[in-house]
């Protein structure tokens, strides 16, 4: 068997792929965005040379599609050039976002260990909460973020905490899955051995329980804040939210802002990428504590 | 305060609960008594929630605005079939079912197709991978642009949605059967579609049911999420904002009922279908779903 090679099995084709959605963009764009050039011309009275069209389809006010360089631009001027406080800067509504997701996440994390600890130690726990805990993800929470929203701020909690709840919610769900599986890890002849040194379940936890969970825990974190940055992109769509990522697409769909649309769906996918990637390191150095090898 | 009302939810808790602790503590001679045992507990525990939820709500006399009792809502899910009944077919029937064949198949169908390339996988996958952790559901105002307001645009979120977990799935499924079982087709001769449709395509439908039934609420929220950005004036999504804003929130929660019951009714479709397909695998064998 041939040793992995990083070049040829990961970037090469990786980069091919990339590149080739890339190209089928642009021509997607050339496409999407001729009728426009097209009716302008027609209206002028002119026709429009074919170098010409292709041209003016990639610079489009509101394009149907943009083409990537215009949203690279978008994302490069909504950043680099705004002050971070400014509320034209996609930093600044990152950040929103990006705060309701930790705290969503932080809450939804801990909520989901304590319940898989109850779950696996407490057998009445187990078989009545867990088909709950399964069937409270076939309701699809998303849809309630709204009345969610507008009761808590009745309620008179406003602000970072109803759309933290909102990724709480969903976020909590892989945790409970992962840790009850993972603190059930154990085999039998390891709690036997436990057992045998007189351990007390408090002690059978932290030393053998909780280690061999590790790995099962940063696999459903990892899905946990992908989803839960979902929850706060959700939360900010209906309430009409002046701020975040999903008050940046809902004021883009509303004004045909696409450029707008499509430079925060980025910023998301790289806020997203962020988040998996840091809860990856903090995988394997914790893992790496432990002794396991690579 | 309607002290009464709260007590009695708080007796009813406590009553239930040492039912429930006893109830798992049991053991019974007979095989009926004791899957009967198992299905009462988290019954017991539903209908606990409910009852609490009743009497806290009556108890400290909350607003209906903010939270109205279950037994309102039952109200109101009854006198208003119709309306539900209507929105359920533009949401469920039109948009979620067609974008969820559309999007399993489309997904099922190229995993097939790069299947005999490993150049392609190796560049699909991570790139699948790393869609399934995106914000996918942001496509939602652009896809409204694209293809209307009606249940086409609802289609193209639900596709795009479903299609990468399906992918990455089917791709990891079909390479599960071990390298002994298939140097065993091999010594048969079997072609490549011989092997495809009796070795790895049996081996991948673990893989293959476990996308479908994740895409089975994926679908579900696509499609109403994408109608709070612009819809007919019908629709789950569509009622659920507009009735927020009138603040009748009892319609919203008969909403959400509605959902949360097609939703499990679809989810567990899917989980019965693939008892029926994957009798054979370890985790139905032992009777564990």
């Amino acid at each position: 068997m041939r040793a992995e090679s990083l070049l040829r099995d990961k970037l090469l084709p990786i980069s091919t792929v990339v590149l080739f959605l890339i190209a089928v963009w642009y021509v997607a764009a050339v496409f999407l965005n001729a009728p426009f050039e097209r009716d302008t011309a027609a209206r002028a009275g002119t026709e429009i040379a074919i170098s010409d069209l292709v041209r003016n389809t990639m610079a489009q006010e509101r394009p149907v599609l943009p083409a990537p360089h215009q949203v690279i631009a978008e994302i490069w001027d909504t950043t680099a050039n705004k002050a971070i406080t400014s509320k034209r800067s996609l930093v600044y509504h990152a950040w929103i976002t990006l705060s309701a997701t930790l705290l969503g996440f932080g809450i939804g994390a801990a909520l989901g260990i304590l319940l898989a600890v109850g779950i696996v130690h407490n057998r009445a726990m187990d078989r009545s909460l867990m088909p709950w805990v399964i069937a409270s993800q076939t309701i699809p929470i998303l849809a309630i973020a709204p009345m969610i929203i507008v009761v808590l701020n009745a309620v008179g909690i406003a602000g970072l905490l109803p759309k933290a709840l909102i990724s709480t919610y969903l976020s909590f769900f892989p945790v409970v899955v992962g840790m009850v599986k993972g603190l059930r890890s154990p085999e039998t002849i390891q709690l036997d051995l436990m057992h045998t040194y007189n351990a007390s379940q408090a002690q059978t936890f932290w030393k053998l329980r909780w280690p061999s969970s590790m790995p099962y825990l940063f696999t459903s974190l990892k899905v946990a804040v992908a989803i839960s940055l979902v929850g706060a992109i959700v939360g900010e769509l209906p309430t009409g939210a002046v701020a975040g990522l999903g008050a940046r697409l809902l004021a883009g769909s509303y004004y045909g802002q696409t450029v707008q649309i499509w430079a925060a769906l980025f910023m998301a996918a790289a806020l997203a990428a962020v988040l998996v990637m840091i809860v990856g390191l903090a995988h394997s150095a914790v893992l790496r504590r432990m002794g396991a090898r690579p | 305060m309607n002290f009464p009302a709260l007590a009695g939810a708080i007796l009813f808790w406590l009553l239930a609960w040492a039912l429930n602790e006893w109830l798992v503590r049991q053991r019974f001679q007979s095989r009926t008594a004791a899957s009967a045992a198992r299905f009462t507990v988290p019954i017991l525990f539903g209908i606990t929630i409910l009852v609490l939820w009743e009497g806290i709500v009556r108890g400290f006399g909350i607003p209906s605005v903010l939270l109205p009792a279950p037994s309102m809502i039952w109200q109101r899910l009854v006198n208003s079939l119709p309306t539900l009944a209507a929105d359920f077919r533009q949401t469920f029937l039109k948009s979620v079912l067609t974008g969820y064949a559309l999007g399993c198949g489309l997904g099922f169908l190229v995993a097939i197709l790069i299947d005999r390339s490993p150049f392609l996988q190796k560049g699909l996958l991570p790139l699948g991978n790393f869609v399934s952790a995106l914000p996918v559901i942001g496509v939602a105002p652009i896809m409204v642009m694209w293809f209307g307001f009606d249940w086409q645009s609802k289609v193209a979120v639900v596709v795009i949605m479903t299609f990468f977990p399906m992918l990455v799935n089917t791709v990891s499924g079909l390479a599960a059967a071990s390298h002994m079982e298939r140097d065993l087709m091999r010594t048969y001769a079997a072609s490549w579609w011989q092997t495809l449709v009796k070795l790895r395509l049996p081996a991948a439908w673990p893989f293959i049911f476990n996308a479908l039934k994740i895409n089975s609420t994926l679908a579900l929220i696509g499609a109403i999420v994408a109608e709070f950005f612009g819809t007919p004036i019908v629709g789950m999504g569509f009622r659920i904002s507009t009735e927020v804003g009138r603040m009748n929130v009892d319609m919203v929660w008969a909403e959400i009922a509605v959902a949360a019951l097609a939703g499990s009714a679809f989810y567990g479709v899917v989980a019965l279908v693939e008892r029926a397909v994957t009798f054979w695998h370890p985790s139905i064998r032992s009777g564990r779903a």
